[in-house]
């Protein structure tokens, strides 16, 4: 069962995946050997850029959240909502489910979270598409954070 | 001229004699080829999957129109980049963005001929910036980028019949040229009869000037010259860069029958131009106004639509009226096409299509010959210097119909040699030819890899043939042109791959990967995109009506459109579908195509907008979809717009993901 489960979503990888190039590919053989080796920061936060907690303010920073705020709705909202599921899990209380570090690494990172995680495995299960990875910088996925913050706050 | 007009009669048996023995080289049989063992020779084109060529090629389309892009030495087809023709593949040339750049002062032109493609150079190497192309129908040079290697502007030449002397560039690509192949009167839309060839007819060297950081090209003067046919140029290099030359043919100046009556000289002329000198004549108000109409096609910022900006009137130098010279005339035997300048600067080769020898011009001895005044008559105010003044030597034996040089920057020069259908090789000390080898069949230009430039990255070496016959396949008795690629890098030239082309390849150029693959964008960066009638923020997508006019402001991302369901439209309409395709992946491309669009679909990379217009004639519901497989689920990337009477007062209204 599980060996049909994995070759299923192989093949809904190979269909969705276009970007494959040869560090990719070294990287993939190494990570089906780390596979059940995630470390504990990566299990909870995700694999990708951000490696460690980071620092957040109680309080929110306007000028952050303008930038986050612009950025979602240029490359987030197609398929995203707030409230309630779209294309994508809705994001209005994505906070309460995930850490910050983690949501930001699914931005930078979509592709290996779908692959390797088992938190993006399952979530390609039921979504049934990988996220696309929209050229978002480590500080402007930081800044969507701050507006999923106050969005959370506010609603 | 008696030297140059003599024996005629010869010209003339010649010129029979070489069509009898070109009538039995067409239909003769390859014979055996020569070509390294087949081991050796797949082991030097195969690239493995996955890894890449060591060069881009850039080959003309010829009658295409277009520019295809390959990788050698495997020589896997990359692209075409669509230019002069309109590509229904792509959108180019449909697309509201593109059509502009198909404005000329004859109207809306969909399709031209391309001929020589040149890269553009920084001190006499080619710097993989930008690549230049000609039309020779309707005369214009485009400027084709090589980060998103996208044809982003085209000029037209006025004045000129047949830009084929062009688009090359000079040393440092101060200039692109331009050049008349078929002599018209100069004057704008003159009316007269054609046997006032010799009195109304002119032919214009066209001098673009090329902005250093933009590449946006500029008309900035033309030269009026005697009514020949300006068939090809090269700019010098090194101590020639200051000059551009031309070969020309029908010296005679005929306008009927040139197969004969412009075969009779048993010399035509180089033309050897001090375009640094010309272009401080203009500077200094030696130039005149002359009415001259034509289109300048180009983009503005990041994105948006062509420009198409109509000009009119352009600034000329005429040898008849200018006495210092800026423009000399060196006699070269007979009907040369190819003027060719090799890696040093020192020797300009013409390739003589009727002619016995190859002529080596020398730079210097031409220097020399303008300080002594070795000039036999003058015709138009320019000099034409004495033959034995300028000569460095002749290629004794180089076969029948020596066409185009390129040089290997170790002493050897290979001249393409259309009615033997063969390549030789020969030696700039010795001027004798070293080798040679079979082309299949009846080679046009060739190329050499880094050719062109003071550095020739000389390794392969591809032969632009014009008839296939049994080369490949059948496919018909129209068939594609071949291509045959060579190792050059040793003392013998060998035959390494034939393969078949697109379109008929006139020239190419080739250029080490490394200096343009790390520069190639994978996107278009959302952040940048200025286009005016872009999605930038995903909520405003929405449908506005002003008139009959319709505007569609659309988004697409893997997998559906954002809005899919559209009503209100009606039959009169002209609707635009400005398509932003809001992916950031590269080469995640979004399409779209509607059921009865008298247009092709457009194709949109990441991050671009563009514009396909619709006038529905029929009311009814229409179907439109992704013409792109951009994911598994692609399938599912589809909407409907429903179209209404002319009098329907259906609201116009439009809807994503609420069924
Ligand atoms: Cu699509």
């Amino acid at each position: 069962m599980k060996l049909i489960t994995t070759i299923s979503i192989s093949i809904v990888l190979l269909l969705t995946i276009q970007a494959c190039g040869d560090d990719e590919t070294t990287d993939r053989r190494a990570d089906v050997q780390q596979e059940e080796g995630l470390t504990d920061f990566e299990l909870e936060h995700g694999i990708g850029p951000i490696t460690e907690r980071i620092e957040i303010d109680e309080e929110i920073d306007q000028e952050l959240l303008t930038k986050g705020r612009d950025i979602y709705e240029m490359k987030c909202e197609m398929c995203h909502n707030m409230e309630g599921r779209m294309v994508g899990p809705e994001l209005g209380n994505v906070l309460d489910r995930r850490s910050p570090e983690f949501v930001m690494n699914f931005i930078l990172n979509p592709g290996r979270m779908a692959q390797d995680h088992p938190e993006g495995q399952k979530m390609l299960r039921e979504y049934m598409t990988v996220m696309p990875f929209q050229n978002v910088k480590e500080d402007e996925a930081r800044a969507i954070v701050e507006y999923l913050r106050y969005y959370a706050e506010h609603n | 001229m008696t030297q140059i007009k003599s024996n005629k009669l010869r010209g003339i048996l010649l010129g029979a004699g070489f069509v009898a023995i070109a009538a039995f080289v067409f239909t003769g049989c390859p014979g055996q080829q020569r070509m390294l063992d087949t081991g050796d020779a797949a082991q030097k084109v195969y690239v493995a999957p996955g890894e890449h060529d060591e060069y881009y090629a850039f080959f003309s389309g010829g009658y295409s129109g277009q520019l295809s892009v390959w990788g050698l030495p495997s020589a896997r087809f990359l692209k075409v980049i669509p230019v002069f023709s309109q590509d229904p593949e792509t959108g180019y040339g449909y697309s509201e963005e593109t059509k502009p750049l198909f404005n000329t002062s004859y109207g809306f032109i969909p399709w031209d001929d391309s001929h020589h493609p040149h890269i553009s150079q920084t001190d006499g190497d080619a710097d993989g910036r930008w690549i230049f192309i000609n039309a020779n129908n309707t005369p214009r040079i485009a400027r084709i980028d090589l980060v998103t290697f996208e044809t982003k502007e085209i000029l037209e030449l006025p004045n000129t019949g047949g830009n084929h002397a062009s688009s090359f560039v000079t040393s440092n690509t101060e200039y692109v040229i331009g050049g008349t192949r078929f002599s018209i009167p100069y004057e704008q839309d003159l009316d007269v009869p054609i046997d006032s060839y010799s009195d109304e007819f002119r032919g214009a060297l066209s001098f673009i000037k090329v902005d250093e950081n933009s590449g946006k090209m500029d008309l900035e003067f033309q030269i009026v010259v005697p009514p020949y046919n300006y068939d090809l140029g090269r700019a010098g290099k090194g101590p020639s860069a200051d000059w551009v030359f031309f070969t020309t043919y029908n010296t005679e100046e005929a306008h009927t029958m040139l197969e004969v009556n412009a075969s009779r000289n048993d010399k035509d002329f180089i033309a050897a131009v001090n375009w640094r000198k010309a272009a401080e004549l203009v500077a200094n108000g030696h130039g005149q106004t002359a009415p001259g109409e034509y289109y300048h096609n180009y983009y503005e910022g990041n994105q948006g639509y062509a420009i198409s900006e109509q000009k009119n009137g352009v600034t000329i130098l005429d040898t008849r009226e200018i006495d210092e010279d800026f423009i000399y005339y060196l006699p070269t035997p007979k009907s040369p096409h190819g003027v060719d300048v090799d890696p040093t600067g020192e020797y300009i080769v013409g390739g003589g299509k009727l002619a016995t020898v190859i002529p080596v011009h020398s730079f210097s001895r031409m220097l020399q010959a303008i300080e002594d005044g070795a000039v036999v008559e003058r015709i138009d105010g320019i000099p034409v210097l004495d033959y034995d003044a300028t000569i460095a030597g002749e290629v004794e034996n180089p076969g029948l119909g020596p066409l185009h040089t390129e040089f290997d920057g170790r002493g050897y020069a290979y001249t393409s040699v259309y009615i033997s259908s063969e390549i030789v090789k020969w030696s700039l000390e010795t001027f004798e030819v070293v080798d040679r080898i079979d082309a299949y069949y009846s080679i046009g230009h060739l190329m050499i890899t880094g050719g062109d430039t003071k550095n020739p990255d000389a390794r392969y070496m591809v032969g632009l043939t014009k008839t296939a016959k049994d080369r490949y396949l059948p496919t018909g008795p129209k068939q594609n042109h071949p291509a045959q690629l060579y190792d050059i890098s040793n003392d013998r030239m060998e035959l390494l791959l034939d393969f078949p082309t697109i379109g008929e390849p006139h020239y190419a150029q080739a250029i080490r990967a490394d200096l343009i693959k790390d520069n190639v964008a994978q996107i278009y960066e959302m952040e940048d995109n200025d286009h005016p009638h872009a999605l930038t923020r995903i909520a405003d997508n929405r449908v506005e009506r002003d008139g009959n006019v319709v505007r569609v402001f659309m988004g697409s991302t893997r997998s559906h459109f954002r809005p899919d369901n559209i009503e209100g439209i009606r039959v009169g309409d002209t609707v635009y579908f400005h398509l932003t395709n809001l992916e950031q992946e590269w080469d995640v491309v979004h399409g779209i195509a509607i059921k009865g669009a008298q247009n092709s679909e457009i194709l949109v990379a990441p991050g671009q907008t563009k514009t396909m217009k619709w006038e529905p004639n029929r009311t009814g519901i229409y179907p439109f979809y992704c013409t792109a497989f951009c994911s598994a689920l692609h399938q599912e990337m589809q909407g409907y717009v429903r179209v209404s009477a002319a009098d329907s007062d259906v609201p116009l209204t439009w809807r994503t993901g609420t069924n």
